[in-house]
């Protein structure tokens, strides 16, 4: 469809005119005119709703709303087109089979082998042993091997060494979704654990032997304590409402040796209410400081990032300094139980907070333990009710305490803005389907590929500058500050605005310390052939020979890092009354603010290609990529004003 | 980029020859320039009942008057407090913590006055037009205003010597009343009636800057702090009664120490420098959005939050970038 509008949030001027092109796989916007032609790449996949908005003297909105929260506005000049595409689109965005998604169809242009290997790279069977299982509490089942016990439990589970197989089926009998009490984590400092499990189906009344038996078995697989914490992560009366449906949570009185804890965090539905809400205030137009705040607050969610946060610390903090195992639980055991689990270990085990020990903490307690990834996330067209932004909240928790702890991680924030993007972008294989029942019916590993391989290729751009393996920080237990800290908690605009650049730091830290970083490496590099080189020369030279060192240009040989500041500032629109003002918003910031993907890029289909933080920054990447493969993208500003002096790389 | 005090136009919409000529000798011939009054238009027109006001369009017709309203006085240190009071509580729930920080305004007064700093910048930068700062007095929201817009425009105020030039040349000398209004600060309950932070409020917007550059300042937010200590209580002469008249008639200059000479010496300077400092010949445009906008945590959570792990990181910094 051409002549379609696309606007900007922020600047009601600021629009830019090109044409709409829908494809199998992507929603393509290619602006007119200019010599760049930005382009505008969206999956389906990624589409989380699509607005018809009324026709106006301009034509017909179109509102386009996506999982990794961009909102694309259109504008299209012809009402029938208009609804030719909307119609188009809430077909393509809600699939009905596993195979029109992207991942079927995504080449990267690897072959057999290099899959194979891209799918081995995160091994959980080698993450036990490192963990230090199994051994002579621990051991492994293969009692679901077939996925006879539970279908949505992966075919080899840890459980105690005193937990037969008699025990571990009756258990099951007993729990929701026959999710019965598994190994999640293990501490070999002390022995204490880390369970989960979905609720009992205690009811009112309701025992069960092999149950009781397990949980002791938990208890004894710990013989530096003489009791363990249930940990039920619902609010009290949730937990007691499930009776009524033959649910519930443990009787202290039935399990000897258990100390019961509810912990409070809300279901799916309030979940998906509260992003919702915030949302809605990031899409305010022109909101004040009051809007926002009032906003924020009203939508409740940073009150339930802390919750999940603390919920996390409580276990910690049990097993690290208690030396008490925990066994943990929600509903099903797959939400709730997931987020609380895997902070704990987080917290728990500096491993995880490297970067390929956050991909195995994902693989293992929400990939392998079976989280609804396709219902919760909509791969296919599925009930609206099971949405929930459930490991976003997680991914939120992170952040939260990378900002808290910015020594203590191996990766940054982009990481996990990338990994939140391919959860939903369905691009790779990894977070299909249900179960891994589900994937191995599938066939995933032989059709698809793994997003860990592809950021492992490019963890450059993931490294924390200011992580180190041998700082305070990064060692052992983490402790962050549990109260009073509410204040601590931030909105994360680089997440939830994270296509409006302008609303960021324009220039990144942590872009500017991993070059400084790797010049100060190429450096120590250099100086240590030259003084080699020296001490040759003085060896094999003596008396009056003249030794030539070399003049090193340093910017010229190692790309000095120099600041690119002319890409960095574009006003804001500050007033109204200045019409004359070609300011651009801060959304668009100097270039594009949505995501760009060519099918150049589509081979290492990174989600923020040129959309990096540098190109809006003082900072000038050295790897600038660009769509189309020229320079970085001019900017408004640079263009007007010829003075403003260029900084580029040597 | 001027600024002066609001003129006496009064109930009887008076004129002044001297006036009109001096800021018409400042426009060439057909050239436009903007007046940003930092009252509202209603207080504006209020304050000549009072004997002062505004300039009429009909005397001074090159010049175009926007209004901006900037809090002052008594609320904005009534904010301040609330703000204090929301930071040192041990509130358990979220949602306290959040209204308490919306009901302060605090944010938004930090919000208003980077926003009026920026279209004075951007009726310099982009129109390259001549304006003129005023409120009432001139001696608050006026030198809140014009310092800024010299931040976001100038390179050279972004240096650490630039900036104290810019706090002596637009605090100090033009006059803010310090002893007035950094006299007993955000607990004390004797509030007189002059006290009100905007000081701090300048040095609030100047950190959301660097939170927004970090690496465009020269000096970092060590010595911001330092500059909000020294306003109300000093061992240094700097920031000593309300004007230069009076610092004269007190000797000032004979009887006490500069701050700046004891921030300048070789061993104390370095403290006070952002290691990550690249000059930046452009001008810095901050966005005001509220997401963009943030609590100084540095400052008003500075004896409550524990700072180690920020400490840590800060040193980390220090130690990549004074590696070469």
């Amino acid at each position: 469809v051409e002549n379609v509008r696309l606007l900007d949030r922020l600047s009601s001027r600021r629009a830019v005119v090109g044409t709409l092109y829908l494809t199998a796989t992507h929603v393509i916007f290619v602006e007119n005119g200019s010599e760049t032609r930005k382009e505008t790449w969206v999956l389906h996949s990624q589409i989380s709703s699509i607005e018809k908005q009324a026709t106006t003297a301009t034509g017909c909105p179109l509102l386009i709303r996506c999982k990794n929260f961009q909102v694309i506005q259109l504008v299209i000049p012809q009402e029938r087109d208009c609804h030719d595409v909307y119609i188009s689109l809430i077909r393509l965005a809600r699939p009905v089979k596993y195979e029109e998604l992207y991942c079927f169809s995504f080449n990267p242009k690897l072959d057999k082998e290099e899959r194979e290997q891209g799918w081995k790279l995160v091994d959980l069977h080698e993450e036990y042993i490192r963990m230090g299982v199994p051994n002579s509490y621990w051991q492994i089942s293969d009692v679901n091997r077939d996925y006879g016990v539970c279908d949505s439990y992966p075919t080899e589970v840890y459980v105690p060494k005193s937990a037969t197989a008699h025990i571990i089926v009756g258990s099951s009998k007993f729990r929701s979704r026959r999710r019965f009490p598994a190994l999640s984590y293990y501490c070999k400092g002390n022995n204490a654990s880390i369970c989960r499990s979905s609720q009992p189906l205690s009811g009112f009344s309701a025992r069960c032997l092999e149950d009781e038996q397990m949980l002791q078995a938990i208890r004894k697989a710990n013989p530096g304590s003489d009791f363990i914490y249930v940990v039920d992560t619902r609010p009290k009366l949730n937990a007691m409402a499930n009776r009524a449906a033959g649910k519930g949570y443990e009787n202290e009185d039935n399990y000897s040796n258990i100390k019961f804890q509810f912990i409070g965090i809300e279901n799916i539905h309030v979940m998906r209410n509260s992003l919702q809400k915030m949302l809605e205030v990031c899409e305010l137009k022109s909101p004040s400081m009051s809007d926002f705040l009032w906003g924020l607050e009203n939508s409740g969610w940073l009150k339930h990032i802390k919750a999940i946060m603390d919920a996390g610390i409580f276990i910690a903090k049990a097993v690290a300094e208690e030396g008490v195992s925990v066994l943990v639980h929600c509903s099903d055991g797959w939400d709730r139980t997931a987020q609380v689990c895997s902070v704990a270990s987080l917290l728990l085990d500096p491993y995880y907070r490297t970067m390929k020990g956050f991909m195995v903490l994902i693989e293992k307690d929400w990939v392998s333990f079976g989280h609804k990834f396709n219902h919760r996330y909509g791969n296919l067209d599925g009930d609206p009710k099971e949405i929930s932004p459930v490991i976003d909240q997680f991914i939120e928790c992170v952040w939260q305490l990378m900002e808290q702890l910015p020594c203590a991680f191996e990766f940054n924030e982009r990481f996990l803005i990338h990994i939140q993007h391919h959860i939903y972008s369905c691009q790779f294989g990894n977070f299909l389907c249900n179960s891994q029942k589900e994937r191995r019916e599938l066939k995933i590993k032989e059709r698809t590929y793994s997003l860990w391989a592809h950021l492992w290729k490019n963890r450059a751009d993931y490294l924390n500058p200011l992580y180190r393996a041998d700082h305070s920080q990064t060692q052992g237990t983490l402790h962050p500050q549990i109260a009073p800290c509410n204040f601590l908690y931030k909105f994360w605009s680089g997440m939830y605005n994270r296509f409006e650049k302008g609303l960021h730091p324009r220039q990144s830290v942590t872009d500017y310390l991993m070059a400084v970083k790797e010049e100060t490496q190429q450096l120590e590099e250099e100086l240590e052939v030259l003084q080699e080189r020296l001490a040759n020369l003085q060896k094999s030279q003596s008396g009056n020979n003249k030794i030539k060192s070399k003049q090193q240009d340093r910017s010229k040989q190692f790309g000095l890092y120099t600041s690119n500041n002319s890409l960095a500032n574009t006003p804001q629109e500050y007033s109204n009354d200045l019409k004359s003002f070609p300011s651009r918003s801060p959304s668009q910031g100097d270039e594009d603010s949505a995501l760009i993907l060519t099918q150049d890029n589509l081979k290492s289909s990174d989600p923020d290609l040129s959309a990096n933080s540098d190109q809006e920054s003082g900072v000038e990447d050295l790897s600038c990529r660009s769509p189309s493969g020229g320079g970085c993208l001019p900017s408004e500003d640079s263009g007007k004003d010829s003075d403003e002096a260029v900084f580029l790389a040597g | 980029l001027l600024r002066s005090s609001q003129p006496l136009t009064g109930p009887n919409r008076r004129r002044c020859r001297e006036d009109e000529k001096l800021l018409g000798t400042i426009l060439d011939e057909g050239e436009r320039g903007f007046i940003i009054d930092t009252r509202s238009a209603q207080a504006a027109k209020q304050a000549r009942m009072g004997g002062g006001g505004t300039e009429p369009k009909s005397s001074y017709p090159q010049w175009r008057r926007l209004h901006r309203a900037l809090e002052r006085g008594r609320p904005l240190q009534e904010s301040f407090a609330r703000l204090v009071e929301a930071c040192s509580e041990p509130s358990p729930s979220m949602e306290r913590w959040l209204g308490r920080l919306e009901s302060s305004r605090w944010l938004g007064h930090v919000k208003a006055a980077l926003s009026t700093a920026c279209l004075a910048a951007q009726c310099l930068d982009r129109e390259g037009s001549k304006v003129l700062v005023h409120g009432g007095e001139g001696t608050d929201t006026t030198l809140l205003v014009t310092a800024l817009a010299q931040l976001i425009l100038e390179p050279s105020c972004r240096t650490l010597q630039g900036f104290q030039e810019l706090l002596e040349r637009e605090w100090i000398e033009a006059g803010h009343p310090f002893h007035l209004r950094c006299a007993r600060s955000a607990s004390s309950h004797a509030r007189g009636k002059q006290e009100a932070p905007l000081f701090l409020l300048f040095l609030d917007c100047v950190w959301q800057l660097s939170r927004q550059f970090p690496l465009s300042l020269e000096f970092g937010e060590r010595l911001l702090l330092t500059l909000f200590d020294n306003a109300y209580a000093s061992a240094y002469g700097t920031f000593l009664c309300n004007s230069e008249k009076e610092r004269s008639l007190c000797k000032v200059k004979e009887s006490t120490h500069s701050l700046w000479a004891w921030l300048n010496q070789p061993e104390e300077r370095h403290k006070y420098l952002n290691p990550l400092y690249s000059p930046n010949p452009l001008v810095i445009w901050p966005s005001v959005e509220p997401q963009s906008i943030q609590l100084w945590q540095g400052l008003f959570l500075r004896w409550i939050r524990p700072s180690q792990h920020l400490d840590e990181a800060w040193e980390e910094i220090q130690r990549l970038v004074g590696g070469i």
